[in-house]
């Protein structure tokens, strides 16, 4: 913990998957052969001019009203000017003091204690295209030459920006990780970090506490994951308090996050001239949003997480099984559908949250491209539950279900895994082990408990992983009379 | 029958109805007379003989066919060279624009070839249209076809210079601050300027966003009525054009003015104003009073800052629209060991010293600190100049002022002083601020011979009004004065 007072402040940009860019109707696609995906419009190319996409403005709203804005009856483009070579008009079309939406709140929870995290606004603009540097490792200075891909150019981006309410890189994180929830749950972007469909950029400042006007504020940006955000935040405070505490001063500065590293370093030293020079946009009218749109966008609003995750826990899921579920692509889905089947859903949050999630992710495909049901979930479940397949059986059964197999029980049996609850057949096995061990035996009756699981051990070995361990455990105790 | 450049639309369409004429020999008589004529005027930075050969030869063919496509069917027009054209180098009389090809053409390029137009080339221009002489092309200036020690107004000289000789029977020019009037009536043909948002801007590459609009010059009031109609109309294409229907601006075209009021703007006949000019202008309003309009005299006082407040919002807007000329896409580059060094030493062999000029004085008055003494206030006064002629069009029906304080000036003669050229489009200015459209219509000469134009104003969608107020004022007042240069004498 630092002696300061941390401010943060985090601005979001979120690449929109309309169909279309944000001026013009080329297709929104990151597949395409570079410059492929262009016109004169998003080209920037003389006399082109931009129309606005209908469907990245109610996406705008879709947000905003997620996070509870004032949505602007009238709202303005302006000019953003900048040379930039992979900005093709040199200036880029976004919003500025007239914004779609504005003054909302997020709610976030760091261990169990709430915090509001204020949304200042949430407006639209268009991305730039992107430079790829040749030589020198990738880097503009020193390489050999650029080439600049326009397929991005254009592209929706929505961008919300937080009240600097944030007081702890933790808080940061929860923060970053609802906002990325309720945009996947509006269905409005990939939302993948990696890929920079969503991209977060943190302003921080510390100040001795009980100071009241700010400290100098640092930009650090470049983090793509919700971890480097996290990183970089500790790292920031950790720079920023050494060097308060030795009196040397701080640069106002944008700091790039190095993930090797793990350490944030100054961009590039000529100060980027902040004098944007906002023009109001003279190629557009302002956006007319109606009541009506207004309203029919809000009360089309899907269940947003909050909501999802207090049904979940409604339903008997813990905390974290309640947020692992509600936020994991498509689980929430499977949990309800194998509810629905009769299956209890801290049992099915279990699996969801355990083996379905580690299989998704060494497949890596999305759970609804699986075939993975709520009602072979449900199957599966049962099975577990009523002894017919020990924990580690179902594990295997489990992924021939993802790989296509079948059903569990069908699975199960071709496999042979079904659980052996016929106690003469496993009385049999563990006396033959008790009678092979002579000396464990000994041991374990002198007080050695460890022998218990090794002598379990033996016995399931024995029946090839079919008795339930359980069962076996307490009939080793009875005979050995430990 | 005459050289047939020499007609009007009008009167060529009717030929080619008849059969007296083709398009293909309508067009000959075009080339025929730009070929005589370009030497001394140079009205076109490029030619498309090929090109205009082949679509009046299909003209013919259509024709032939019995397929008539309109008023514009087989009518050689030219385009100003701010229109991009696909596959016709469009430069905007640019250095930095040298060699560029366009991919697609301006809504108003794919309007008029659909109309059966036969586009004859590009015309000259100031440079992006900076300018009220058409000297500050980087390809050389244009002269005026009634003097060619003297200039054809500006921007779009080059225009006006081709319809004024005969090298096109129609052009389209753009007008920001007056760039189609003034020319048009330094040259004496007609030039109108829509409703802001009633011609597309697509294509059209852009000075000043909220200013610029496309409008025909054309030799009679008829045949800007007849371009007027084949351009205007919405076009989803263009965000700030107009939704609602065209105004009809036919049926009443005939109607005279007797019993419209028409108000003489005080504020446009001022110190400024060349005497024989006024004294031209106010002849024509004399006739009008005399056919039963009711003339009164009226003032907007907010005139007085018009032309200041444009040459705040002007520049500060072309310094953003210019700004995607850095030699990284297409056109001029200069090698740079940077990106920065590039795009700087691009745009400072690209642009001219007016564009220069201007790109600095706007990129400065929208810069912090000084945005809200300039750019904001100019604003401000926009909003004034706009209430001005909404309380003058609650008393009268159009307004009335010369077009340009003098007639064609020489060569050179303000090429030194930004800020006498600046005052050429003194009363053209308070239009393009209100978004409002006007009308340039010869009425006469001045002693030296050289074309005097009286501008008639209406209110937003007022077009009506305004084209049948025109065609009274030329019906009463016109000149059927021809350049030396347009005649075959002349010419040879
Ligand atoms: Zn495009």
């Amino acid at each position: 913990m630092s002696a300061y007072d941390v401010v943060i402040g985090i601005e979001t940009h979120v690449e929109l998957r309309t169909a279309s860019k944000m001026f013009c109707g080329c297709p929104v696609d990151f597949t395409a052969e570079p410059n492929t995906a262009v016109c004169p419009v998003c080209l920037g190319l003389p006399g082109a001019l931009p129309v606005p996409n209908a469907r990245a403005v109610e996406w705008t709203i879709a947000l905003g009203s997620a996070l509870g804005c004032d949505i602007a009856a009238e709202s303005v483009f302006h000019r953003k000017n900048y040379f930039y070579a992979d900005l093709p008009k040199n200036y880029q079309i976004s919003q500025f003091d007239l914004p779609l939406c504005s003054d909302g709140k997020l709610d976030v929870e760091v261990d169990g204690v709430p915090t509001v995290v204020g949304i200042t606004r949430v407006h639209m603009e268009e991305d730039t295209g992107k430079s790829t540097h040749m030589g020198a490792g990738g880097r503009i200075t020193g390489s050999e030459g650029s080439l600049v891909d326009f397929n991005r150019s254009g592209v929706p981006l929505v961008e919300v920006v937080s009240e600097p309410d944030i007081k702890t890189p933790e808080q940061a994180r929860a923060y970053a990780t609802e906002l990325r929830e309720i945009v996947l749950s509006l269905g409005i972007s990939d939302a993948r970090l990696e890929e920079g469909s969503m991209r977060f950029d943190a302003n921080i400042s510390l100040r001795p506490p009980g100071q009241q006007e700010l400290g100098v504020k640092v930009e650090v940006k470049n983090m793509n994951s919700l971890r480097s955000l996290q990183r970089a935040l500790a790292y920031e405070i950790e720079r920023q308090t050494k060097r308060l505490d030795a009196d040397e001063p701080i640069e106002q500065a944008t700091r790039h996050w190095e993930e090797e590293s793990r350490r944030t370093a100054p961009g590039r030293s000529k100060e980027e001239s902040s004098d944007y020079r906002y023009l109001r946009e003279p190629d557009l009218i302002p956006v007319a949003v109606s009541r009506e749109t207004i309203e029919a966008v809000g009360s089309g609003l899907p269940e947003l997480p909050a909501a999802r995750r207090s049904r979940y826990r409604e339903m008997g899921l813990d905390f974290e099984a309640a947020r692992l579920v509600s936020a994991g692509e498509g689980l929430g889905g499977l949990l309800e559908a194998a509810v629905a089947e009769g299956a209890g859903a801290a049992s099915v949050a279990n699996w969801l949250t355990g083996d379905v999630m580690a299989q998704i992710r060494s497949l890596g495909t999305p759970v609804e491209e699986t075939p993975l049901t709520g009602a072979r979930l449900a199957e599966l479940v049962a099975m577990v539950d009523g002894g017919e397949l020990s924990a580690t059986a179902a594990k295997d059964v489990l992924a021939g279900v993802m790989a296509g197999e079948g059903e569990p029980r069908q699975i199960a049996e071709e496999r042979d895994l079904m659980q052996i609850t016929d106690s003469g057949f496993i009385e049999e096995a563990v006396d033959r082990v008790l009678a092979e061990h002579p000396d464990e035996v000994e041991r374990l009756r002198g007080g050695d408990g460890r022998l218990t699981g090794f002598l379990v051990g033996m016995v399931m070995k024995a029946t090839g992983g079919k008795a339930d361990p359980r069962q076996v455990s307490e009939m080793i105790r009875s005979r050995a009379g430990a | 029958m005459s050289d047939p450049a020499d007609l009007t639309i009008s009167a060529a369409g009717a030929l080619l109805r008849s059969g007296d004429l083709s398009a293909v020999e309508l067009l000959e008589a075009v080339l025929r007379r730009a070929s005589m004529t370009e030497a001394i005027l140079h009205a076109f930075l490029t030619i498309d003989s090929a090109g205009a050969s082949a679509a009046a030869a299909a003209a013919d063919e259509a024709f032939a066919a019995g397929d008539d496509l309109g008023h514009l069917h087989g009518i050689p027009i030219a385009l100003k060279d701010n229109m991009v054209t696909r596959g016709i180098e469009t430069t905007c009389s640019s250095q930095i624009l040298s060699g560029y090809i366009p991919p697609y053409d301006a809504t108003v390029v794919e309007r008029l070839k659909a109309a059966g137009a036969v586009i004859v080339g590009k015309t000259n221009m100031d440079e992006f249209a900076m300018g009220s002489s058409t000297e500050n092309s980087a390809y050389g200036a244009t002269r005026n076809p009634w003097d060619p020690d003297r200039v054809p107004g500006g921007s779009s000289g080059g225009s006006a210079a081709a319809v004024s000789a005969g090298s096109a029977l129609a052009a389209l020019g753009s007008d920001t601050g007056g760039s189609i009037r003034q020319p048009a009536s330094l040259t004496g043909v007609v030039g109108m300027k829509p409703t802001y948002g009633l011609v597309s801007r697509y294509g059209l590459v852009a000075f000043a966003s909220s200013l610029d609009q496309i409008g025909p010059l054309t030799r009679t009031v008829d045949d800007a009525v007849t371009v007027f109609e084949a351009i205007a109309g919405h076009d989803p294409s263009d965000a700030t054009s107009y939704p609602g229907p065209v105004p009809d601006v036919r049926t009443a075209l005939d109607g005279g003015v007797a019993g419209l009021r028409v108000g003489v703007v005080r504020e446009l006949w001022g110190e400024g104003t060349d005497p024989e000019v006024a004294a031209v202008c106010r002849r024509a309003v004399d006739l009008l009073a005399d056919a039963g309009a009711l003339v009164s005299e009226v003032s907007l006082p907010s005139l007085e800052y018009a032309l200041s407040a444009y040459y705040l919002i002007a520049p500060a807007e072309c310094s953003s629209n210019l700004a995607r000329f850095d030699g990284v896409r297409y056109g001029l580059r200069r090698a740079g060991s940077t990106v920065e060094e590039m795009m700087a030493s691009s745009r400072h062999d690209g642009l001219g010293p007016e564009v220069t000029r201007r790109v600095l004085l706007g990129t400065y008055a929208l810069s912090a600190g000084y945005y809200d003494a300039f750019y904001g206030q100019a604003q401000k006064v926009r909003t004034l100049v706009i209430r001005d002629f909404a309380a003058a069009y609650g008393d009268v029906d159009v307004l009335i002022s010369p077009v340009s304080p003098t007639t064609a000036f020489k060569i050179g003669e303000r090429t030194d002083d930004p800020l006498a050229m600046y005052l050429s489009d003194v009363c053209t200015i308070p239009s393009n601020l209100a978004g409002d459209p006007g009308i340039s219509v010869p009425v006469g000469l001045d002693s030296g011979g050289l074309p005097i134009g009286l501008q008639v104003l209406a209110p937003a969608l007022g077009e009506a009004v305004l084209f049948r107020v025109a065609k009274a004022v030329e019906s009463l007042a016109g000149s059927d004065a021809r350049p030396a240069l347009a005649t075959s004498e002349g010419a040879a």
